[in-house]
Formats: C-alpha cells, structure tokens, sequence
C-alpha cells in the first residue's frame, strides 16, 4: 500500500504524462520529498520557502490541507492526495 | 474558435451583472475532448473582490471531482472584469493553469454593453479566438 497522488494535467510534464503517482512518507511535506526522488521538479511546482506555493491547492482526500495542518498534515497508506492548481486571476 | 450556445452565453453575463461589481468566475463543463460547453457552473468568488476572483478551494475539488467522474473537462472558465476591459491581465496570464481550456472574458464597465471575448492561455502566450453564439 502507499499513498495515492492524482497529478493535474499542467504538472504532468513532471511525471512522465502519468495522471497519478505513488509515494510515501508520514506528513505531506515528507510525501512530496519522497515523490521529488521520482518525478523531478514537482516539489518546486508545489512548495517555496513558505511552506505550500499560495496557488496550488492540495487535498488530503476531500479535505484542502490548508484546513489541516499544510505541510505537517499526517499522511498514511491509502490516503489520496490530489493537486489541484487554484484557479485565479483578475483584473489587478 | 469557441462554439457557444446562446443559453449558456447568456447565464454567463447575467452572472457577471449579478455580481458586479465584484469579479464572478465559473465553468462550462463539456464532454472531454468534444470541446463543446453543455453544462453551467457558476462558482464562488472567495475573494469577493472588484479586481481579482479565485475559485473556492472546496468548491473546485468537488466541481473538478464531478466532471472526472462525468468524464468531463472544463471547456470553458470563464471571469468578468468589472472596471476593465474583457482582455486577460499579467494576473489572469500568470496563474492561467488549464492550457485546453477557452478563457472567456466579460466585461461589465459599460451598464448597457457586455464585452464577451475568448482566448487560450498556454505558456504565457495569449491568442484571442472568434466566439460563435449558436442558438
């Protein structure tokens, strides 16, 4: 078992074209080291130095995890983590 | 070019005068790969604001869930300016992150006249298309 992560097309460069991936780790932030040894650059796209990129949305099965603890949040086998870029703009 | 039907056109500029003038933001859903928009949906603008609109977060996992499962894409996202002209901004082109789908842009800054216009957004680059109002 591990943890199942679903890729937004934008970020799929990143992953060979695949719509999911797997990794592991106890928190998301580990998760996301883990998944960077496979997919290079993903954790660029998805962190900075503040901790989750301010337009990426990330869910820990249904729940944002910015409702949660960000990059801290517990993470186990089974769990489905989905990336979903925000989508934003406007006239400023 | 964007295909549209009169009916969803219309939903789309009375959600940008219902709004106004704050920026209203939504999706026309469509069967993926068709691109043709069959289904309305309005989202909520978490930043309630005059000059800048995102989906909300909760929202958009469950409206990006329902289409995966409908086997739908999001053919068309659209958002108003309100004081501006219905032409992407550096914000719009920045964060721009569905490179199939047609960004359509209304303005509502004439009361009278809505601006109603559709670009691609891929890669920073920005391509104005002809928009077909079917009825």
């Amino acid at each position: 078992m591990a943890i199942e992560v679903r890729i937004p097309t934008i970020l799929r460069t990143y992953t060979g074209g695949a719509k999911q991936v797997e990794g592991t780790g106890a928190t998301l932030g580990e998760l996301i080291v883990d998944l960077e040894q496979r997919n290079g650059g993903l954790r660029d796209r998805l962190v900075d130095d503040g901790g989750l990129r301010r337009f990426v949305n990330v869910y820990l099965n249904d729940e944002d995890v910015r409702f949660l603890a960000g990059l801290d949040t517990p993470v186990k086998d089974g769990d489905t983590v989905t990336v979903l870029p925000a989508v934003a703009g406007g006239a400023s | 070019m964007l295909t549209i039907p009169r009916a969803l056109h219309d939903q789309i500029v009375a959600h940008a005068r219902r709004d106004h003038p704050d920026e209203a933001c939504g999706v026309l859903a469509g069967a993926a790969g068709s691109d043709r928009p069959e289904r309305f949906i309005p989202m909520t603008n978490s930043a309630r604001s005059p000059t800048f609109y995102e989906f909300d977060s909760t929202e958009l996992f469950r409206v990006w869930r329902d289409m995966d499962d409908r086997d739908e894409e999001p053919v068309v996202i659209y958002h108003s300016h309100t004081g501006t002209e219905a032409y992407p901004s550096r914000t719009d082109i920045a964060l721009a992150s569905e490179p199939g789908a047609h960004y359509v842009l209304v303005s509502t800054r004439d009361e009278q006249q809505t601006e109603f216009r559709s670009f691609r957004i891929t890669d920073g680059q920005v391509t104005e298309e002809p928009v077909a109002v079917v009825e």
